[in-house]
């Protein structure tokens, strides 16, 4: 029998106010196997842990119970203070009776009695706890980072500036991300390519960045300190180390029916192309879905203009396997597809655009060089509408509950600048609320309306009507002068809600890491940890974990190379010694637990059994405890119940439970 | 059947086979029971007919760890149990010869009792070998009749069909008995409202006797030790006191061998007490093919199993297939 001492945390009033902590500690007196309880207002302080360490000097305590706040705050702290008085850290459990208790009731006495629940239920399993002791795994000093948008690349850069070795891996031809396609940033208006294209410059020619363009993450395996990554390198058709980029096969092609992805599809690239002038590497690809050599044999072409010879219309996937300690999650957000919003008339205007359309359409560099026009006949717009929230903050399941955080920065931007460079254009924009928190955002709308006279009218659009001329029938409401409002509009920009790349579910799954559900990456905790997942060894920057603007996005980036050269830093890890562990005798060899195993950890082998004196050479799991997480999936798998999990095993749950329904 | 046994004496005799799995006649004409062949002499109490039913699969567990090579005599539906036996590495099929052996539809001797046939000395028509269509009974009450298909398992109406999934050789026709759906029986239970079927499964599980025949013969079931026998569970061995325990056995085996069980139906085949315990199986396995896409488990040895292997197109919590 263990000799249990349990604490009762008052969390100053947290706990206290709401459970009768006194209550607590006499009821808990009573189970078996307590050998001493009491209470104190902050236990997690210096004085509060000496109380601990005091009880198990005097009291000769084998087990610890600290009723507290969640194992996720305090957990680790209380089992150092029980090493430092010298038990096993292992032989600590916590009772939740924060977060889980006082504060989701009202009731004292109801609370007080759930406090109680949870207290036995953790002398109850204290009672089969069992000293463990960590092993240790090595450190791979190398970074991946998915995503090359600008959170990658500012993850890539800090990492690599710290000297650690970085691999950014890129789904398209070159890196840049969405930044790339913005003409100007809020609130600052600078060009957009111009502040990050030294950036893109700056991981390329960095000696500690690896970049993989055109690629994507295959395969994930191992743990935090030692992920094997698969990165398939899709064929380019083109040899990186022969070309130089003169562009000549992107003017020669004659397939030039490929929708432009980087022009959001307003216009059409030729099947070899690189993605925009600035593009990293300089490089194109053949898209193999246009190009008329890779589907018919015939053409040719950009190999015979090729000067350098870089053209291999042979070339193969390309699969590379690499070693990484740490993995950054940037991949970045698009905008949701606008299908369930008909009645804006997305898809039977061509004049009705989105605002990353209408980026591109304003940029230099886009498909109308610059110029404001109408797609549909190229005249210049006189009224343009903008709406707000078009999926945002949506009540029904049609759209995002979430606010998308940057729409109401870059309207005011789109319509100060459409009012800057042409007077004479009348800007509406209809919107729920306004919301300008940062850095001279607030300002920066302002100017909008005061200095630039845009209309801006608090309200939503019903419904926008094509005419039959070709103009566009606004249909909304003001709800400050409570009037229907209708307005003839040239131009209907749509300030659609953005979400997580679709991509990003697969690598989530890959990595083991949670998303919610919404597709964004969760943190480990939403304040206190906001730029790690809760899988260990991996990190998030940038939009696919929120929605953020690009400095928000920066930060976070920054932020998330620190944690991973935190750990980098390293050269040994403790590994959780809460690992699976087979009953030799009860297992059957079927192989279920290995195929349930996210970390490949359980092998089999044929091994000499003495079952109560049958001696037989039996197939039997075998569990590397060095790649097992501790997640449990193969104890529930498990039909012969003979897979537990240490720290966590079958017996110490039914006791809990047990203990809860007694 | 003669020309099984023939064969089964040639590969005694010329040592291909150590020993053969089969069944033996009963004390009477209706109940044969499994049973192991060592020498050509034994083979005098071998018989196959309509009410061999027992699936001999299982069995195999045991005969893979002997000495030389068994010849087992699998219909068409225990190879699927031997398939996932396989798969789940607890027979070696290097030690197992298999007859795949023909099937017209195994009898159920109670369907012919429940129609008032008592007192039976001997029945003819169960032969395998050109079977009837009518089976016709000597009792001490005279000679009675009984349609073959009238008499046969639940398990044959819904027939899985009359192709051997794994054998060394083939002896003997098989026919698809199947006349019903598979899932008739499920879908009527899942209309019920929750107290129906409540009132449904405590109605029928409250018949239990515990005499775990179900367990026992269950192909899936072949755990080195039951959690329901090792001290190691506190679900070791409760007693049968409690509505509980008759409830939560069936319903743990049922989730102990979801994804795994091969419908072969053995389970309600073997009931005392005439539990339809197939039908918490089917239900998982109706629920697996609208969640995962069709799948029979033992069909296919190397098809990867829907509830312990993920991909990336698996349904995701909530989500109905």
């Amino acid at each position: 029998m263990q000799r249990i001492g349990v604490f009762v945390c008052h969390c100053g009033s947290n706990i206290a106010a709401t459970v009768d902590v006194k209550k607590v500690v006499e009821l808990i007196k009573l189970e078996p196997g307590v050998v001493h309880a009491e209470d104190y207002q902050y236990m997690c302080s210096e004085a509060g842990q000496e109380k601990i360490a005091v009880a198990i000097r005097e009291k000769g305590l084998t087990g610890i119970v600290v009723c507290s706040c969640s194992p996720r705050m305090h957990e680790a702290t209380f089992r150092k203070a029980a090493e430092k008085a010298g038990i096993n850290p292992y032989m600590v459990e916590i009772a939740n009776i924060r977060e889980q208790c006082s504060w989701i009731h009202k009731d004292m006495e109801e609370a007080t009695k759930k406090a109680v629940i949870l207290a036995r239920a953790a002398v109850a399993k204290v009672n089969l706890n069992a000293p463990l002791k960590p092993g240790e795994s090595l450190v791979t000093k190398r970074a991946l980072v998915i995503g090359g948008g600008i959170a990658g690349i500012q993850t890539a850069l800090d990492i690599a500036d710290a000297g650690y070795e970085v691999d950014i891996v890129e789904k398209t031809p070159s890196i840049g991300g969405r930044m790339s396609q913005l003409d100007k940033t809020f609130p600052t208006l600078d060009c957009s390519a111009c502040i990050l294209t030294p950036k893109m410059v700056d991981a390329a020619a960095h000696e500690k960045i690896n970049i993989y363009t055109y690629s994507e993450v295959e395969k994930v395996s191992g743990f935090v300190g030692d992920f094997t990554v698969d990165i398939r390198k899709k064929a380019r058709y083109v040899d990186m180390d022969k070309c130089t980029g003169c562009g000549v096969c992107q003017e020669k092609c004659p397939s030039k029916k490929a929708p432009s992805e980087f022009n959001r599809g307003l216009n059409k690239r030729s099947a070899i192309y690189t993605p925009f002038a600035q593009a990293i590497p300089n490089v194109p690809v053949i898209d193999a879905d246009y190009c008329v050599k890779l589907k018919t044999g015939k053409c040719g072409l950009c190999e015979k203009v090729c000067q350098a010879g870089a053209i291999d219309y042979t070339q193969k996937d390309e699969i590379i396997t690499q070693k990484y300690g740490a993995i950054v999650v940037a991949t970045g957000f698009d905008v949701i597809k606008l299908d369930k919003y008909d009645e804006y008339a997305y898809s039977q205007s061509k004049d009705v655009i989105t605002s990353l359309e209408l980026e591109r359409i304003m940029n230099a560099a886009g498909p109308t060089k610059g110029h404001l026009e109408r797609l549909s006949d190229g005249k210049a717009p006189k009224n343009i509408v903008f709406i707000q929230c078009v999926g945002s903050r949506c009540s029904d399941n049609r759209g995002k509950s979430y606010c998308s955080k940057i729409c109401c920065m870059y309207t005011a931007k789109h319509a100060m600048l459409i009012r800057d460079k042409y007077p004479d254009v009348n800007v509406t924009v209809f919107y729920i609320d306004v919301r300008t928190p940062g850095k001279n955002f607030d300002e920066f709308y302002r100017r909008a309306v005061e200095e630039y006279g845009v209309n801006y009218i608090k309200g939503q659009v019903g419904k926008v009507l094509p005419q039959p001329d070709g103009q566009l029938l606004v249909q909304g409401v003001d709800l400050i002068d409570n009037k229907q409002i209708k307005m003839e509009a040239d131009m209907v920009v749509l300030a659609a809600a953005i979400e997580p790349e679709s991509s990003v579910r697969k690598i989530a799954t890959m990595l083991t890491a949670s998303i919610d559900t919404n597709n964004f990456l969760t943190e480990a905790h939403p304040k206190l940890r906001p730029v790690e997942s809760p899988t260990a060894g991996v990190f998030l920057s940038g939009v696919c974990q929120g929605p953020k603007d690009i400095p928000e996005t920066v930060a976070q980036a920054g932020a998330a190379a620190v944690k991973v050269v935190g750990l980098l830093a390293k050269d040994k890890l403790l590994t959780n010694p809460c690992t699976a562990k087979p009953d030799e005798l009860l297992c059957n060899g079927c192989s279920t637990c290995a195929n349930v195993c996210p970390y490949g950890a359980i092998s089999y082998e044929d091994k000499l059994i003495n079952d109560h004196g049958i001696r037989e050479t039996r197939r039997v799991a075998s569990v590397n405890s060095a790649l097992c997480q501790g997640c449990g999936a193969c104890t529930v798998a498990c039909p012969s119940g003979c897979m537990d999990l240490q720290g966590f095993s079958n017996r110490q749950i039914i006791a809990e439970v047990d203990a809860i329904c007694r | 059947m003669q020309e099984l046994i023939s064969r089964i004496k040639a590969l005694l005799a010329d040592k291909t086979v150590d020993r053969v799995l089969g069944w033996k006649a009963g004390d009477m004409p209706y109940n044969p029971e499994p049973a192991y062949f060592e020498t050509e002499e034994d083979l005098k109490d071998f018989v196959y007919d309509g009410f061999c039913g027992a699936n001999l699969s299982k069995y195999m567990i045991e005969a893979s760890k002997l000495e030389g090579k068994t010849l087992v005599c699998l219909k068409p539906c225990d190879t699927y149990s031997f398939n996932q036996l396989i798969k789940e590495h607890r027979v070696d099929r290097e030690k197992a010869y298999i007859i795949g052996v023909g099937c017209k539809g195994k009898l159920d001797i109670d369907k012919i009792k429940a129609q008032g046939i008592k007192g039976i000395k001997s029945i003819s028509g169960a032969e395998i070998d050109g079977a009837a269509d009518t089976l016709k009974i000597d009792t001490m009450y005279g000679e009675k009749t009984c349609s073959y298909a009238d008499a046969m398992l639940e398990r044959c109406h819904v027939c899985k069909g009359k192709e051997h999934m794994i054998y060394d050789e083939i002896i003997g026709e098989s026919k698809d008995t199947a006349d019903g759906n598979r899932f008739d029986e499920v879908a009527k239970i899942e209309a019920m409202s929750p107290e129906e079927k409540f009132a449904f499964f405590q109605k029928e599980l409250s018949k239990c006797i515990r005499c775990n025949a179900c367990r026992n013969v269950c192909p899936a079931c072949s755990c080195r030790k039951c959690v329901f026998d090792s001290n190691k569970f506190d679900s070791a061995q409760k007693a049968n006191v409690v509505s509980f325990e008759e409830k939560m056995f069936h319903i743990i085996r049922a989730f102990h061998v979801a994804g795994r069980c091969t419908d072969c139906g053995e389970c309600s085949r073997v009931c005392p007490q005439g539990i339809p315990l197939h039908l918490f199986n089917r239900k998982f396995i109706k629920d697996i093919n609208a969640f995962y896409g069709d799948y029979q488990a033992g069909a296919d040895v190397d098809a990867k199993a829907p509830l312990t292997n993920f991909t990336f197109d698996d349904i995701e919590p909530g989500e109905r297939g």
